[in-house]
């Protein structure tokens, strides 16, 4: 089986955001990028299928400038095989989405792992946008990925439930949370043998922008916490139902 | 043109979620001077989808295919595609939740259309078209401009209020063409979750953390949920740990929500979890430790024992139901 694994290049979740050029761009000064967390989960649970067997050539494939090579060898790190950078600004969903379904073509690859959202922009469109690109079916936020034969058994959530279902390659899948349970962490080994695989930097095709973010703000700063007594927690139902009308 | 809503219904129910993606859309329709069509898939009663011209549609169209029974983003995308193209639509509303965000995209590449997933407003601009969203996991928001004729957009939860603006509306059945290849996944089996209020659809959010210290503890919790009517909901490693189901993790990595109110009891505040209820109106938060970082994002705070401070709240909450 040979997966394609997209990998996000995000602020680490414990950034501060700020932002600079009259907030229209994101202020990258004493951030730490990481492989986003979903993207992650999903790299781990082919690594777990490929250690209990499952002929499994995995390819991590980013689109960005030079500065995401060192996350991409992260995820070299965890365990991929290879990794692909294409070499452009990731500047709308659907840009992203119609480069990585290039690839894909190219590359003959049986199936194309995203995370479930990216935690800057939240969007979660690229898997859908990559699978109408490539006239594949779709699975957003899986739960759960087993390969048995030539078939893979999911869990998507929906609302009030999930759904159970099976696939057969090539497909495109998102992962979310219980894709995998732990993510792995690179070890000293991962890491010596990371530097001597594969990086290959391919150009972009030409995709139009259909969004572009031109401004950003940062939510109002809440009022101070107002405390209460733990020994007279009646004026606490008095503030909610008066002053705040929650209840 | 039009502005197409996809209103989900549940078993021939519509929820709250789409009354608010109604309104929503009106207000758009209205400010484009168009009209709102809902749309929705399976079988809801004439008097039920007529509830959807109390919050501004004009029409709602139900297809009535049964291939559609079982979800599959593309045939799903087939469906309110065709829907869209009859309608001359040229903004189309999905709710930020699974199937929208299953759908959206697909049927943003399939229309050539612009897409802002998780949107908080409605546009600020219609020309360029400027529209609000969540970024950074609710540390900020950012306006996005959409180049394209056809826009597509996906609201987050609690974004937008009802408006109810009673409308003549007409109904219409659809059959829609969908293909063999739609359902290349095949749905085996849906699992519905137990019939307790979800934690997205809650107005009111009880949630606690790792403070409560075992399982076993969750009782006092479940009766301040009862007491409130409210959704139970908790931090990360309660359900690693197994105390409480996957199902009612929020944050970063669980479940986005933002009802009215959030009492968190015997949570930290650490910025995974924040990423995921930041967007509640009014939180509470009861800890021992003053310095935990959720009084930072609360507008009420407790500092004091859970085990102490709880039972004597679920008194004075029921106190208060019982008076008013
Ligand atoms: C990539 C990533 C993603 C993550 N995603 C999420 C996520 O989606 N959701 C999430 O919740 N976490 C997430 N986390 C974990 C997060 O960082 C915190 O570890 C977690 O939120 C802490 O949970 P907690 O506050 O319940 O527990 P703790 O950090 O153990 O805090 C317990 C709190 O309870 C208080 N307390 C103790 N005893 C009492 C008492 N008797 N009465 C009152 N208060 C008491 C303590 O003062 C403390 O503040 C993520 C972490 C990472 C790295």
């Amino acid at each position: 089986m040979k997966a394609l694994i997209c990998i996000g290049h995000v602020p680490d979740t414990t950034s501060k955001v700020k932002f600079t050029d009259e907030d229209t761009k994101f202020d990258t000064t004493d951030i730490q990028y990481i492989v986003g967390p979903y993207e992650e989960l999903a790299l781990t649970r082919l690594l777990d299928l490929k250690d209990a067997g499952t002929d499994m050539h995995i390819t991590a494939v980013n689109v960005g400038s030079v500065e995401t090579e060192a996350t991409l060898r992260k995820a070299l790190a965890m365990g991929a095989d290879e990794a692909i950078r294409i070499n452009a600004e990731p500047t709308d969903a659907a840009f992203v989405a119609k480069q990585i379904a290039e690839v894909f073509k190219k590359g003959e690859y049986d199936v194309v792992v995203t995370g479930k959202e990216s935690i800057d922009y939240n969007g979660g469109q690229t898997e859908g946008m990559i699978a109408e690109f490539l006239g594949l079916p779709s699975v957003s936020g899986a739960s759960l990925f087993e390969i048995d034969g030539d078939k893979v058994k999911l869990e998507q959530e929906i609302e009030g439930g999930k759904q159970v279902l099976e696939a057969s390659f090539p497909f495109v899948v998102s992962a979310g949370k219980g894709f995998a349970v732990e993510p792995r962490i690179p070890n000293m080994r991962g890491i010596m043998m990371a530097r001597r695989k594969s990086l290959e930097v391919v150009e972009p095709v030409d995709q139009n922008n259909m969004t572009e973010v031109i401004k950003h703000y940062l939510p109002e700063a809440k009022p101070e916490c107002k405390l209460v007594s733990p020994d007279n927690v009646e004026e606490l139902v008095r503030l909610l139902h008066e002053e705040a009308k929650a209840i | 043109m039009a502005v197409l809503i996809y209103t989900e219904n549940y078993d021939g129910k519509f929820k709250k979620s789409s009354y608010e993606l109604v309104s929503y859309g009106t207000e758009i329709a209205n400010q484009q001077g168009t009209e709102a069509v809902a749309v929705t898939i399976g079988n809801v009663e004439e008097a039920v989808l007529k509830e959807l011209g109390n919050y501004g549609a004009k029409k709602a169209v139900k297809v009535l295919n049964d291939e559609l029974k079982d979800f599959s983003a593309q045939a799903y995308t087939a469906a309110i595609e065709q829907v869209a193209k009859n309608n001359s639509a040229d903004v189309i509303i999905f709710g930020n939740n699974p199937s929208g965000r299953a759908i959206a995209p697909r049927l943003a590449v399939r229309m050539n259309a612009g897409l802002v997933a998780g949107a908080v407003a409605a546009p600020s601009s219609l020309s360029p078209f400027t529209v609000k969203k969540r970024a950074y996991s609710g540390k900020a928001f950012a306006d996005v401009v959409v180049n394209s004729d056809i826009k597509v957009i996906t609201l987050s939860q609690n974004s937008y209020k009802i408006v109810e603006k009673s409308t003549y509306i007409e109904v219409e059945d659809f059959k829609a063409e969908i293909s063999e290849g739609a359902y290349a996944v095949k749905p085996i089996e849906v699992v519905k979750s137990s019939g307790k209020l979800s934690v997205t659809d809650a107005d009111i959010l009880v949630s606690a953390g790792r403070g409560l210290k075992a399982a076993d503890n969750w009782g006092m919790i479940e009766e301040m949920a009862d007491i409130l009517g409210a959704g139970i909901s908790c931090s990360r490693p309660v359900s690693d740990l197994g105390w409480r189901p996957h199902d009612e993790h929020v944050g970063q990595t669980g479940k986005v929500v933002a009802p009215n109110l959030y009492i968190a009891i015997g949570i930290s505040g650490a910025v995974q979890h924040l990423a995921g209820v930041n967007g509640s109106k009014i939180i509470v938060c009861i800890n021992t430790d003053a310095d935990a970082p959720f009084f930072e994002a609360a507008d009420y705070g407790i500092v004091g024992d859970a085990f102490e401070v709880v039972p004597k709240l679920n008194e004075a909450f029921k106190k208060f139901i019982q008076e008013s």
